[in-house]
């Protein structure tokens, strides 16, 4: 009896603690082998067949592509230098310079990847449409009032992500410090 | 007596839980309905070349699909044989990326790489490359052959739209991909 009891609880902890743990490594993030750049985040390793088992487990559940090795790589922000959550009722400046790359895009998603709604219709940029500074440096503004300059609507949603995505660069899974790559700041100013 | 029982219990609970959660997540992916294959295969018919619409607030294939592109998709299926792609390049920057069945990137060439105004290639599984006749001038080196690891996968060509007055020029130069069995 006190075997079959214990078998039961032991069971019932296992399948518990088993997929407790497969939840919360899918729907937080996983942090492995992520190359971290200032409040930027990229994943190399998911362009090439080398993904790791949380990675592939975790766009199965989405439903997104990775971004192939010899495309590009992609750069996740979900919060500023200060490591406060991007809040769309709130100013957030980018500035700086990108890597070196053919192109980028800057774009803005919601946490579940879908664009944001907004009455200018802008998602994010392009590297050819940015206005920028003598030195080539630029500044993006992003928030819920239109600006002039590079505007980046919010459309006032609570949270979320930029992702900076540059194209035919050699920016990758050999990359380690912002030195060789050096990502824009991302600042947070006044909120609404 | 009984606290070391239960500790025991509770280590064997640990333990086997641990294998639940790693079985899960390398069953995931290949139980997955709503992964990006099963979302391509929703809207395209195999060895064919189908333009994706463009991703908006309201309506995506994919989630954090690159607004700033133009997409197209050959869902393939080499189990008759191999197929010829090919697609011009557009005037700014375009790419092909190949995934397997499970959504894994295991190649991606840019127009500058192929270095010609048109990407062209020839996909083929390993075996198949290997029944290749050998002496043939088909293995010059201006022939590509990439092998796919599984017999289905996903061929994703991507061109940049740089400003919005391109868009059609973009799509035009997509709109001639092609990938057909040889």
């Amino acid at each position: 009896m006190r075997l079959l009891l214990g078998t039961a609880f032991a069971l019932i902890a296992a399948a518990v603690v088993g997929l407790g743990a497969t939840w919360i490594a899918l729907t937080r993030g996983t942090a492995y082998g992520g190359v971290n750049i200032g409040a930027w985040t990229a994943w190399p390793k998911n362009g090439t067949p080398g993904i790791d088992p949380y990675a592939r487990a975790m766009m199965a559940r989405t439903g997104e592509l990775p971004v192939g090795s010899g495309d590009g790589v992609a750069f996740y922000a979900n919060a500023d230098d200060s490591a406060q959550p991007l809040d769309g009722r709130c100013d957030v400046l980018l500035s700086g310079i990108t890597p070196q790359a053919r192109f980028w895009t800057v774009t803005l998603y919601d946490p579940d990847g879908r664009l944001v709604a907004n009455s200018a219709q802008r998602q994010g940029f392009t590297s050819q449409e940015i206005i920028r500074k003598a030195d080539g440096s630029f500044e993006i503004m992003v928030g819920p009032r239109a600006r002039p300059g590079n505007w980046l609507p919010t459309g006032g949603v609570e949270r979320y992500l930029l992702v900076l995505r540059l194209y035919d660069t050699p920016v990758g899974m050999a990359t380690r410090s912002g030195r060789e790559a050096p990502m824009p700041t991302i600042s947070r100013g006044a909120c609404l | 007596m009984p606290v070391i029982r239960l500790l025991l219990w509770l280590l064997g609970a640990v333990l086997l839980g641990g294998i639940v959660h790693l079985a899960t997540v390398l069953l995931i992916p290949l139980m997955a309905s709503q992964d990006a294959f099963a979302r391509v295969s929703a809207v395209a018919p195999v060895n064919t070349v189908v333009a994706i619409p463009s991703p908006t607030p309201e309506k995506a294939l994919m989630p954090f699909m690159d607004p700033a592109f133009v997409v197209s998709i050959c869902r393939y299926d080499l189990s008759r044989g191999p197929l010829k792609f090919s697609v011009p390049i557009s005037q700014a920057y375009t790419s092909v990326s190949f995934y397997t069945r499970s959504d894994v990137s295991y190649y991606a060439i840019n127009d500058r790489a192929a270095g010609r105004r048109v990407i062209e290639l020839d996909l083929m599984t390993a075996a198949q490359r290997a029944d290749l006749p050998e002496n043939e001038e088909i293995t010059a080196a201006d022939r590509l052959i990439v092998a796919s690891p599984t017999p289905t996968g996903l061929i994703v060509i991507r061109a940049l739209v740089p400003e919005p007055g391109w868009l059609s020029a973009t799509r035009n130069a997509l709109a001639a991909a092609q990938c057909r069995p040889q």
